[in-house]
């Protein structure tokens, strides 16, 4: 485990490149649209977790750009089902290969068990499968791709959306600014089933995401990853800005980069200097229309969450108790 | 010729998928299919069973994480009843397109509104058309018979179809029988260890559940309603099979004192024991009355039920589902269709009986053959009665 500790491997980000996997296992010709960052997670993700996993994917964007039959730009062995159930078939994957493996009829060690989808496959219609298969304790990473809409089915508002955002389903108006509601928080929910391993990640720090994606599946029983993916298509931003944007989201303590490990939460990514949120609001069009007194409200909310957020990762407890007691002699 | 022991139906039917050698099971509690997975628990919790059983948090989980176990390659088994398999609907169309062999047992139960636990044949009947093989049985020992040949129907390489073994609710799976068990060396015998063609392997990987555009959807549902149909003939090979092992032989139109019988009835499931008795009397009285029970019912015995049928002036079907805004009955449409196409055919009439765990009694049978009989001549202005109704 300790060969994958984030804090050393930011030593090594310099040169580090050389040394991260050059296969690639989710291959070019896909139809994600230009600018993708959830495409480039992907790729990362499909890295990190090496050759010897199983992928369970959720419909959605992700599925719909990689695997219009007879194509596929999956070189994992993967399965798709439908929207809400991802994370139950990912369940039964790691029991199928766990009594197999039992019974000798596959041998060695079993493939390791991933689970993907989107906001809205995870944080709305497939949170009971989510819960479900988080509280059973199986031995699987879920993968969260959070672009906070419904942006396959055209930009529709899921819980994931943030506050002010428009969405084809939260349209600003006479009414309306647009989202009235905050952004569902996934990873206390996560957090709050006592599994090992949660964290949120970005593509745009790409060495931060690759070695939580193998701290995940390294973990034994569940673990859950949160990845802000920037979507230039339902987002309305510039395709050359998508890397960007997942900065701003981290510098502007939007989308903080932090991981909680056996119930104990730290930041990942320092901020030493937190940038004011219009940086990050500004150069997308879903928050153009936003005025004064929303902006404010969002400055005021995302600094009071973050200040929350680092309270949390000075505790001195942490969020549970080990369910499992050290050993003897640890 | 095994021992002859009195079980309940439930455990029977666990029991079976002990035989089986189940290695997954993923189910969620669901009066009346309770006995089956908490039995199935037992012997998984006391190494009878070598098997990982998943409790999941509701049917539409149970099916998936079925669709893993078998994606996977593991034998896997489940059960549910009425809401439950309405819940899992929309998966249950994606387990049998991609082929999974799974097996499922259906405590047919009333799906509500209002709330019933009682049973009838509503729930399989809204999901008909699922693309699985959908199997009725009538007794103890035909559930735990055809529960151990469901997983090599469904297994077999030019079926690969998911299997439900319909059972009525209560009334079937809540009754203690007297039963024949088959030894364990007879099933491994008969149905070897499971090993898929296609699995999630990361030695050969493989897109599972691709995404299908208009120039290849059709081709796709043509493949499987091909395939589904097919599976008629290694259905009945492998009922003969275990007929030859067993001496117990089963048909997908199965016949009750049909010779020289003018009048036909035809049930499924429990029903058919006690049209039995109906039959028996009436016979004794000099109607020339059979009975007809419809074992299979997808693939549709067409063929079969054509066969079976000739002869008879009068076709009585006995429906246990209302299709609600049909102008009929879920089976007397299908089997009405059955016969357009035919020259000669007989009168079919249809009554639905027993919704909701209303009881159905052999005079009720008597009445509904002397009704039909009396509408056969004068006509009726009913597509269908709903027998016994009040109001």
């Amino acid at each position: 485990m300790d060969k994958f500790d984030v804090a050393s491997s930011q030593k090594y980000d310099v040169y580090a490149s050389r040394l991260l996997p050059r296969e690639e296992y989710f291959t070019s010709g896909h139809r994600s649209c230009q600018g993708c960052g959830e495409a480039l997670a992907v790729r990362w993700v499909c890295k990190a977790i090496g050759k010897e996993a199983v992928i369970a994917h959720a419909t959605g964007c992700m599925e719909i750009v990689s695997s219009g039959f007879p194509q596929t730009a999956w070189l994992h062995p993967w399965i798709h089902v439908a929207f809400e159930n991802t994370a139950a078939v990912a369940s039964g994957v790691e029991a199928g290969f766990k009594i197999l493996a039992r019974k000798g009829k596959i041998s060695g060690h079993p493939p390791k068990v991933v689970a993907m989808g989107g906001d809205g496959g995870t944080s709305d219609i497939g949170l009971q499968a989510l819960s479900g298969a988080l509280e059973r304790g199986h031995n699987f990473t879920y993968i969260c791709w959070d672009n906070e809409a419904y942006m396959n089915t055209g930009i529709q508002r899921s819980s994931s959306t943030p506050f002010g955002a428009m969405t084809t389903t939260t349209p600003p108006g006479k009414q309306s600014f647009g989202q009235p509601t905050w952004k569902k928080n996934m990873m206390a929910i996560a957090v709050a089933h006592g599994i090992p391993y949660v964290a949120t990640a970005s593509p745009s720090y790409l060495f931060d995401l690759y070695f939580k994606v193998k701290k995940a599946i390294e973990t034994p029983g569940p673990a859950y990853i949160h990845v802000l993916s920037v979507c230039p298509t339902g987002w309305r931003s510039a395709t050359d800005l998508s890397v960007r944007l997942g900065r701003l989201a981290v510098e502007t303590a939007v989308f903080p980069l932090y991981e909680v490990v056996d119930g104990r939460y730290h930041l990942t990514i320092d901020v030493p200097k937190v940038r004011p949120v219009t940086d990050y609001l500004k150069p997308q069009g879903r928050f153009r229309h936003l005025r004064e007194p929303e902006i404010k409200f969002i400055q005021q909310q995302v600094l009071a969450r973050y200040e929350l957020l680092l309270k949390k990762c000075e505790a001195p407890y942490p969020e549970f108790p080990p369910l499992h007691p050290a050993e003897e002699g640890e | 010729m095994g021992k002859r022991v009195g079980m309940e139906v439930s455990i029977a039917v666990s029991y079976a998928v002990g035989l089986a050698r189940a290695e997954a099971i993923a189910a969620y509690p669901i009066t009346p299919q309770t006995h089956i997975v908490e039995h199935l628990s037992s012997m998984v919790a006391n190494g009878e069973l070598e098997a990982e059983f998943i409790n999941v948090e509701s049917e539409h989980s149970a099916i998936s994480a079925c669709i893993g176990t078998s994606a996977a390659g593991a034998r896997t088994f489940t059960a549910t009843s009425s809401q439950g398999l309405a819940l899992m609907h929309e998966i249950l169309f994606i387990a049998s397109a991609m082929r999974f062999p799974i097996v499922m047992a259906v405590a047919n139960r009333a799906l509500s509104g209002p709330l019933s636990i009682w049973n009838d044949h509503g729930d399989i009947m809204a999901a008909r058309d699922i693309g699985w093989i959908q199997i009725f049985v009538e007794n103890g020992q035909e559930a735990f018979d055809h529960t151990v040949m469901a997983f090599k129907i469904a297994e077999h390489s030019q079926v690969l179809l998911p299997t439900i073994i319909n059972m009525d609710g209560f009334i079937l799976t809540h009754v203690v029988e007297a039963l024949e068990l088959v030894d364990q060396e007879m099933v491994d015998r008969f149905l070897p260890s499971y090993h898929p063609r296609h699995y999630l392997d990361p030695k050969t990987p493989v897109t599972m559940g691709a995404f299908a555009m208009p120039e290849i959807y059709t081709e796709v549902k043509m493949k499987h309603q091909v395939t589904l149909m097919n599976a008629y003939d290694k259905i009945t090979e492998i009922w003969q099979e275990w007929g030859k092992l067993t001496g117990r032989d089963y048909q997908p139109v199965e016949r009750y004192k049909t010779q020289g019988a003018k009048i036909l009835l035809l049930t499924m499931g429990c029903l058919s024991e006690v049209a039995e008795i109906a039959v028996d009397e009436l016979r004794a009285q000099g109607v020339p009355v059979g009975l007809l029970k419809l074992r299979l019912w997808r693939p549709f015995p067409l063929a079969a039920l054509r066969e079976a049928v000739a002869g008879a002036k009068i076709l009585i079907v006995c429906d246990r589902a209302l299709s609600l805004g049909s102008a009929t009955a879920p089976v007397l449409a299908e089997v009405r269709s059955a016969f357009y196409s035919l020259a000669k055919r007989p009168q079919i009439l249809g009554y639905v009986v027993g919704l909701g765990g209303r009881d159905v009694s052999p005079e009720a049978f008597k009445e509904i053959v002397a009704q039909a009989q009396t509408e056969a001549k004068e006509g009726s202005s009913e597509e269908f009665h709903l027998f016994g109704v009040r109001g």
